[in-house]
């Protein structure tokens, strides 16, 4: 065992290394490069280049701070690393002359300092945690996003990378699981099952042959953690599956990674491969005799592979469709043989736990769920990104604390979370803890962690259709009420949006919902009334509105609007009539203008042109702030 | 080995079934009765269709009974009304998106959405909206498809991967527009299909049907004769649907050699019946044409000539070829005739086709 000390040893000092030298780091996670970060770093290359500065120009993964992308990091050797944000081509040589050459970090541009060991700290840069961002977050899972290089297994195994694959290789099978058992961790996909449960049961399982599979199938609207662990840190996804194959006696992996994740799984290939260069994965890893090896399939981009039969039935080489279950695939799962499959979170909570020790990690969370969960927040929220928070924690934290609450001042309506199968929060739920039991009480769901923030301009009605037109397109069509009945539901919320609803709608969706949710086959089709059904149960009035006002109080729904000019505030200069492409805006010179009704389109191409704020759709919450009704949330 | 058994209560009738017995078969052996679609004793369970559903205590949700393995001291509902609003659900929204021409469809008498409907009490209408439009496949000679008319049961699907080994049709799409084609959504003539009908045999709606039976007759009008197939040495068992003395169509039965399985000249190849070029009586060629002629003027005439031949050559001079879509008996009798009568081993048998 002393092949591992080794390698860390030679690690850590390449990785403090690189502490003594002036580094410039670009974050390129897919987030980053979208945002036009792989131009920033083309354009630090260059300006590298033509001044011949001697620096390291280093990349890493999403730190989290996706509203902030594209983000690049330079620390200079003693001093803290300072982290900027909103980073453009042309801002790159005026930032590298004044950090790296005067010595002075653009304080305007800075977003945050991060102090590794004892660097020094600048006088007028937020500190990492007094970021309001970060105030409240632990970064266990996330650790290494946004800090290390996920193509460099230097850098994972200097930040403890494989430490615990070496310790669990050193324990007794059980003494693993009985560690997982005790830490309380919980699968991170959603369904909240105790992990260390599974694992027992596939230990416990006959059979010579086992799988470990990783579900990396992350397709719910708004969701992207898996994506930026994989992105970030793809080592510890193979280690916790290593140590997962060792505990219950697999010798074989798969990573069920989407196929619209091409960066994750370019960085998995990478990281498997230097895995398997240095024994960490493969035959004899670590001279123990432990054999495992893992192999990446690429989904076909179904939703419901995520879901666990559906998945194994792609790996299989079928189409992805759900069976039922039992029997579970812990006894009879990929070929038939017992699998044990956990989401990407789960697999790289476990490295942690048994470096840690159960303790530690029980030391977060609350009485029935512990650690930490990592959330995406994504909506009209201000701080768009990934956060891990210790779970308890209440949603009104996440939204206000760390999200810095709802965008363009507006009034918080709801917070959709879990996906197309949780349902929505209101308001006067916000102080509930973050937590599988309580969430599920409330009639949402834990989920893989997409938080969808909704403000007043929000229709909880077209809330509905949009999730609905999801799982309509996404169910697999094996069973009755899932293809069947999503489509009525949403031709019934499609009806209610154009203004052609009925009373009788309502009971029929509800109806609906309730069978849909109580017949379907697997958790895709129990799960997909969830978003009609809190709606309706929370936001009733919204659709008595639509049903007996023909009138959308969010003012979000534009078959719903009447677009009116207020004849005393319009001045007559006809700029509403040129951009109306419909011809329903008349009037004379000097005149106040009149629109038709019946002729508009409602479009809201009037609006934005009238300086005098006199056009209006009497469906909107605020008439002198009214806006172009957008169609969705997320 | 001794099988474990294991006591259930269902709708209050207590019923013992062997260990790893489905609810749905618990519930046939207490008498009662839970419609399926997908569910076919020689069939995968598939637990797609969410007809059978039933109430189980203790259990979330209403699981479907036909893949729901029966425990011990399981209290199952079969008819409670959250099962009966399920099944009614169920079936109002397969006929939302259903032909209603009941009138017309040959499969009308024989058809299970349509008896659950009248079973149910499901009116038509519960929900309008979108109906599929595909055009009606008949570019074949054997079976009519209409595509507007499948439940998606996915029986088809798997008759023909399971029974006939060929696995020509699957699920393709998502959601609503889920369909059940041949591979890049050609038509049956066009894949690999050999037509054995077996997928028919297993529809229940008339969304595949025989194509001349169906237009021959309804299905309240034939007489059904189980008989054997005459083309092969298998002995398939099926039944003859005859309709004013005349044989109209061929549909499996449950055969002891061949169950529902039958193949495409068992199912399909029954024209020769009644068709008008069939020989009726024996013709002897006179003068170079043939002309009908008795029994026993054709018996004679093989007689005497045989005759002839065994005198003049020797019965070595003579051979038999027998045929394997003779029964066992005829057979029997013509190699017993080849050796007693004619003299001679000299027989074979087309044990092929």
């Amino acid at each position: 065992m002393g092949h591992l000390s080794e390698l860390h040893a030679r690690c850590t000092d390449q990785y403090i290394e690189k502490f003594n030298r002036s580094r410039v780091i670009v974050g390129l996670g897919t987030c980053g490069i979208a945002a036009g970060g792989d131009k920033v770093m083309a354009a630090i290359q260059h300006e590298a280049a033509s001044k011949n500065m001697h620096i390291d120009i280093d990349f890493t993964s999403c730190i989290g701070i996706c509203f902030r992308e594209p983000t690049v990091e330079i620390s200079l050797p003693g001093f803290a690393g300072v982290i900027y944000g909103d980073m453009t081509p042309d801002k790159v040589p005026y930032l590298l002359e004044s950090h790296i050459i005067n010595r002075h970090p653009v304080e305007e541009w800075a977003v945050m300092q991060i102090s590794e060991g004892s660097t020094a700290l600048y006088e007028n840069i937020t500190k990492m945690n007094d970021y309001p961002f970060y105030s409240k977050q632990v970064r266990t899972v996330t650790s290494r996003l946004g800090r290390t290089n996920p193509e460099s297994l230097t850098d994972y195994v200097a930040t403890d990378g494989y430490k615990a694959l070496e310790k669990a290789l050193s324990m007794q099978q059980l003494d693993i699981i009985e560690e997982i058992k005790k830490s309380g961790l919980r699968g991170r996909g959603g369904g909240g099952f105790p992990t260390g449960m599974k694992w027992g049961f596939v230990y416990q399982a006959v059979g010579a042959k086992k799988y470990v599979v990783c579900n990396a199938d992350e397709g719910d609207p708004g969701a992207f953690m898996d994506r930026s662990v994989l992105e970030g840190d793809p080592h510890s996804v193979l280690e916790g599956m290593a140590i997962c194959g060792y505990a219950v006696g697999a010798d074989e992996g798969y990573i069920f990674v989407r196929a619209e994740y091409p960066l994750a799984i370019k960085r998995l290939q990478t990281a498997i491969a230097q895995a398997e260069k240095y024994g960490l994965l493969g035959n004899n890893i670590l001279d123990t005799g432990f054999n495992f090896k893992i192999k990446i399939k690429a989904g076909a981009g179904a939703f419901v592979c995520g879901e666990e039969t559906a998945l194994l039935t792609s790996i299989e080489g079928n189409r992805g469709m759900p069976r039922v279950r039992p029997p579970f695939p812990a006894n009879q799962g990929l070929w038939g043989k017992p699998t044990n499959l956990n989401n990407v979170e789960t697999y790289v909570n476990v490295p942690f736990i048994i470096n840690r020790g159960s303790d530690w990690y029980t030391s977060m969370g609350t009485e029935e769920s512990k650690g930490s969960k990592v959330f995406c927040l994504t909506g009209k929220i201000n701080n768009t990104g990934l956060a891990e928070v210790p779970m308890g924690i209440s949603l009104r934290d996440i939204i206000y604390s760390v999200g810095g609450g709802i965008q363009n001042g507006k009034r918080f309506k709801a917070v959709q979370i879990g996906g197309p199968s949780g349902g929505c929060i209101r308001e006067e739920d916000l102080d509930l803890p973050v937590d599988y039991d309580s969430l599920t009480a409330a009639g949402a769901m834990m989920g893989s962690g997409g938080l969808v923030v909704m403000d007043e301009t929000t229709c909880m009605v077209d809330v509905a259709k949009f999730f609905l037109s999801f799982t309509q397109t996404e169910s697999c069509g094996k069973c009755t009420p899932c293809r069947e009945g999503t489509k009525r539901m949403l031709e019934i919320l499609n009806r209610l949006c154009s203004g052609a609803g009925r009373m009788e709608d309502l009971d029929t969706l509800e109806r609906l919902g309730r069978v849909v949710k109580n017949t379907a086959l697997c958790g895709l089709g129990q799960t997909c009334p969830n978003p009609i059904l809190s709606t309706i149960l929370y936001y009733r009035d919204e659709y008595l509105a639509h049903i007996q006002d023909k009138r959308c109080p969010a003012g979000a729904c534009s078959a719903l609007l009447v677009y009116q000019i207020d004849p005393d505030k319009c001045k007559g200069c006809s700029k509403c009539a040129k951009n109306c492409p419909a011809g329903a805006i008349t009037g004379g010179k000097k005149k106040p203008y009149f629109i038709d009704v019946d002729k508009c389109i409602k479009c809201g191409a009037c609006l934005p042109g009238c300086q005098f704020e006199a056009i209006y759709n009497d469906a909107a919450p605020h008439r002198n702030n009214c806006r172009p009704a957008t169609r969705r949330t997320a | 080995m001794t099988v474990t058994e294991i006591t259930l209560t269902i709708n209050d009738i207590t019923v013992t079934v062997p260990q790893g017995a489905t609810v749905l078969e618990a519930a046939h052996q207490a008498g009662v009765f839970i419609p399926t679609f997908c569910h076919d004793p020689e069939l995968t369970k598939f637990g797609a269709c969410r007809m059978c559903v039933v109430e189980i205590a203790g259990i979330r949700n209403l699981p479907a009974s036909c893949v729901t393995v029966a425990t011990e001291g399981m209290v199952v509902h079969a008819d409670s009304p959250a099962v009966q609003e399920a099944r009614k659900t169920v079936l109002e929204l397969m006929l939302a998106n259903h032909p209603l021409d009941c009138l017309t469809c040959g499969k009308s008498g024989d058809c299970r959405l349509q008896d659950y409907a009248y079973l149910y009490g499901v009116k038509t209408g519960s929900f309008e909206g979108e109906r599929h439009c595909y055009p009606l496949e008949d570019d074949n000679p054997f079976i009519v498809r209409d595509m507007n008319k499948c439940i998606l049961c996915g029986r088809c699907v798997r008759a023909c991967a399971e029974i006939q080994g060929n696995s020509i049709v699957e699920f393709t799409n998502r959601g609503f527009n889920a369909k059940i084609t041949p591979a890049m959504d050609v038509s049956l003539a066009a894949s690999d299909c050999v037509f054995c009908g077996n997928c028919v045999a297993v529809c229940p709606v008339g969304a595949l049907q025989e194509k001349r039976l169906r237009r021959a007759a309804r299905t309240w009008e034939v007489r059904k004769v189980k008989t054997t197939c005459p083309y092969c040495g298998t002995g398939c068992s099926f039944d003859l649907n005859v309709k004013d003395n005349k044989v109209v169509g061929v549909t499996s039965c449950d055969g002891d050699v061949n169950g529902r399985a039958l193949c495409v000249k068992g199912r399909f190849g029954y024209g020769f019946i009644h068709h008008p070029d069939r020989l009726t009586t024996p013709l002897i060629k006179k003068n170079g044409i043939f002309v009908k002629a008795t029994w026993d003027e054709a018996i004679g005439l093989v007689a005497q000539k045989l005759g002839q031949v065994k005198a003049q050559y020797g019965s070595d001079a003579l051979a038999v070829l027998s045929s394997a879509r003779c029964t066992n008996e005829e057979n029997y009798l013509l190699q017993k005739f080849t050796r007693a009568v004619l003299g001679t081993n000299s027989i074979d048998h087309c044990a092929r086709l």
